[in-house]
């Protein structure tokens, strides 16, 4: 039995206002020609063809990233919006958590408010006065409860909204994005309430970008790019692949941006000699912060790899790296050290390094040349990491020093935190008991 | 027609969610302010007691068709503002109101219909809060009631049918032609002067322009007006045969106001 059932569903928007659509007020008016039919560029399809069922009782997800359509397909099966293309099958009384409060008027007590709102969800006047008390308890806003809603703040705000909207007691449940203001006491109890809806055999859709609670609660999983379903089925194997999709994404991104913005210096490559070097010395003096030296020995180009040597920014934090160093010496050295540094986004050193910390013993440096370090396991937690890289004397005279000029990102689904992730195990005496994580 | 009906059946199974938001848009009105349900006494009051003042006193208009006296000619007058009042707050407010409530039709399943409807039945009910105050005036300013004042409610029902065609049709272009809302501001002024609310059809200067008369004739709303001036003023019949036509026109106009309402329902999710 199918509590939801879209077959072929599409839903396109205009990209313009809605004056465009009409030839002119005359003709809207005389002809009755509301609609001029719209050339396909002016339009932007929101959901493309979109089929999927969802069974009775239970607990559906669905991810993607913004704009792939998710909250239209979510407004599609609560009947707020209407399908251009398709039917929308439904079974059972709908109660969509899309906004919510959306309708509270502020001049009015929250008293007033639960009322008026739970009869526009289909509530009669009876049950919002059996729900009443339920309601507020469970919006914990009994002293408020009397109090003009424009004084609430956009916690209470919530609560009472999720409240009410959880109590009309519906068949089927639309939950969007909307536990995302909650506060770290109230969202466990909302998910409480959405568990024990899922126990009452209830349909619950539910859109999130809270991978951890889709894989969690969900029966299945759909993703959705670009307005279609790119997979649907079990939640970990739908979210594995939304993950990587997402990782590729950025590493896409990353890629961009380095060509769009290329790393200082490379303009002043292939330039040879004191002057070149002076100028470019100068020509970067706006960007002093960023690098500084005279370049005696020059970094010309820093390159991230993974170990097996594929060019790449984006990292899980158990993986290596390599940086890789392009080094022009322009005249013969015999002094230089070779260092890196890894910051976080809030500046703070992670780790650093440099030859002559770790001994080694300069001898001599003159033109072209590779240096890199292969860095075996990351041990990072999330986040956009930047990389110092540079060449300089012993006694710290730099001949090159390149600061926080490249970046990269470290991602997983685990959310531990910290400034590393030390390796480490887990270990329980036999009395407790603990369930592994799936792996 | 059979779409009429249905929708009719919609309003009605609505009636509960229209009389809430009509409670609530008449609690919120005065909500915060120290007068509270007062004021929708107070001001007609005032108005009245303005009118009094400016064409009994000030203007001192005499014309046979009206009466001799200052306090009639503000009798008169208000007897046609007070439903202009509620005709022309009404239609102003739907050219807004899709858009205010925006969030309830983009956001719930709600029945857009409803927000017209509630804007013209709260303020039927402010125009009937301030009709006690007319009612007083009447013998105050010395005119006796007569059997025909029970006819009033037929004169209501007529404007509100007019008004809710009016309003739904206005409501729903607006979403789409937003110019609309400027151009029926300068609408209302024009059509209030066509209408006779300050001066009436029987008056002498009027006879020697009968195209004129023929015109104002084909305004919907001089027969409403008309219509509380028979019944409250004059204490006469009301006119069944024009009143009976602009029920005619009033009905045909809910029956298009709707039309094009529903014709433009799915889009309003998305333009308001």
């Amino acid at each position: 039995m199918h509590a939801i059932e879209l077959e072929g569903v599409s839903r396109a928007y205009q990209k313009y206002s809605a004056r465009h659509r009409f030839q002119t007020f005359k003709s809207a008016i005389v002809k009755g020609d509301f609609f001029r039919s719209l050339k396909p560029d002016e339009l932007v399809t929101a959901v493309d063809g979109v089929s999927l069922q969802v069974e009775k009782g239970t607990t559906f997800g669905v991810i993607g990233s913004n704009g792939s359509g998710k909250s239209t397909l979510l407004k599609l099966i609560a009947g707020i919006a209407k399908p251009t293309a398709g039917t929308v099958k439904v079974e059972g009384k709908i109660s969509a958590l899309i906004e919510l409060g959306a309708g509270f008027h502020p001049e009015i007590s929250g008293r007033e408010n639960v009322s008026i709102n739970g009869i526009m969800l289909g509530l009669t006047k009876k049950e919002v006065q059996r729900k009443f008390g339920e309601i507020v308890r469970f919006a914990e806003l009994e002293d408020f409860i009397d109090a003009p809603v424009k004084t609430y703040s956009s916690g209470m705000y919530m609560r009472l909204g999720f409240s009410i909207a959880i109590n009309v007691n519906p068949d089927i449940l639309l939950v969007d994005e909307v536990l995302a203001v909650g506060d770290a006491a109230f969202v466990p109890k909302c998910l409480d309430r959405i568990d024990d809806f899922r126990r009452r055999k209830k349909t619950i859709l539910f859109v999130s970008h809270d991978l951890a609670t889709v894989a969690k609660i969900c029966d299945r999983v759909a993703w959705m790019k670009d307005g279609r379903i790119r997979m649907i089925g079990d939640p970990k194997r739908v979210v594995d692949a939304y993950l990587q999709d997402v990782a590729a994404a950025q590493e896409e991104e990353f890629r961009e941006r380095m060509r769009a913005a290329p790393a200082p210096g490379a303009e002043a490559a292939g330039g040879s000699g004191e002057a070149a070097a002076a100028e470019a010395g100068e020509a970067e003096g706006a960007g002093r912060e960023k690098r500084w030296g005279k370049r005696e020995a020059e970094i010309r180009k820093v390159v991230l790899r993974g170990l097996s040597g594929e060019e790449k920014h984006v990292f899980h934090p158990e993986e290596g790296m390599t940086v890789e160093l392009d080094v022009v010496a322009r005249e013969s050295l015999a002094d230089f050290v070779f260092g890196i540094g890894i910051f976080n986004s809030l500046g703070t050193l992670c780790y650093g390094t440099n030859t002559q910390i770790e001994e080694w013993e300069p001898v001599s440096l003159s033109g072209e040349g590779k240096a890199s370090c292969r860095i075996e396991k990351l041990n990072l937690v999330n986040g956009t990491y930047y990389l110092d890289v540079a060449v300089h004397r012993r006694d710290g005279y730099p001949y090159d020093y390149h600061h926080n000029l490249y970046s990269f990102l470290v991602s997983s689904t685990l959310r531990d935190e910290g400034i590393v992730r030390l390796p480490h195990r887990w270990a329980f005496s036999p009395d407790i008991r603990l369930k592994p994580p799936e792996k | 027609m059979k779409r009429l009906a249905a929708n009719l059946r919609e309003l009605y199974k609505h009636r509960l969610l229209i009389r809430t938001l009509v409670g609530r848009e008449l609690k919120a009105r005065y909500r915060g302010t120290i007068l509270g349900f007062f004021w929708s006494f107070l001001n007609p009051l005032l108005l009245m007691i303005v009118y009094t003042v400016v064409f009994g006193l000030i203007l001192n208009p005499r014309d046979l068709a009206i009466g001799d006296t200052a306090w009639l000619y503000a009798l008169y007058m208000f007897c046609g503002v007070l439903p202009w009042t509620w005709f022309s707050s009404s239609s102003l407010e739907s050219a807004n109101v899709l858009m205010i409530n925006g969030n309830l039709i983009k956001k719930i399943l709600f029945p857009a219909e409803v927000l017209p409807v509630v804007t013209v039945t709260s303020n039927l009910l402010n125009f009937l809060f301030g009709l006690p105050i007319l009612l007083a005036f009447v013998p105050i300013m010395g005119k006796r009631f007569t059997v025909y004042a029970l006819f009033l409610p037929v004169v209501i029902l007529v404007q509100y049918v007019f008004t809710l065609g009016f309003s739904l049709l206005i409501s729903a272009l607006t979403v789409h032609f937003r110019d609309i809302k400027d151009v029926l501001a300068n609408l209302m002024t024009f059509w209030f002067f066509s209408t006779p609310i300050i001066y009436s059809l029987q008056m002498q200067a009027l006879q020697r322009v009968p195209w004129v008369k023929t015109l104002l004739a084909l305004n919907p709303m001089t027969h409403v007006v008309e219509g509380y001036h028979s019944c409250l003023f004059y204490g006469e019949l009301i006119h069944w045969k024009k009143l009976g036509v602009t029920l005619l026109v009033s009905l045909v106009l809910f029956w298009a106001g709707y039309a094009v309402f529903d014709r433009l329902r799915d889009s309003f999710p998305e333009e308001v």
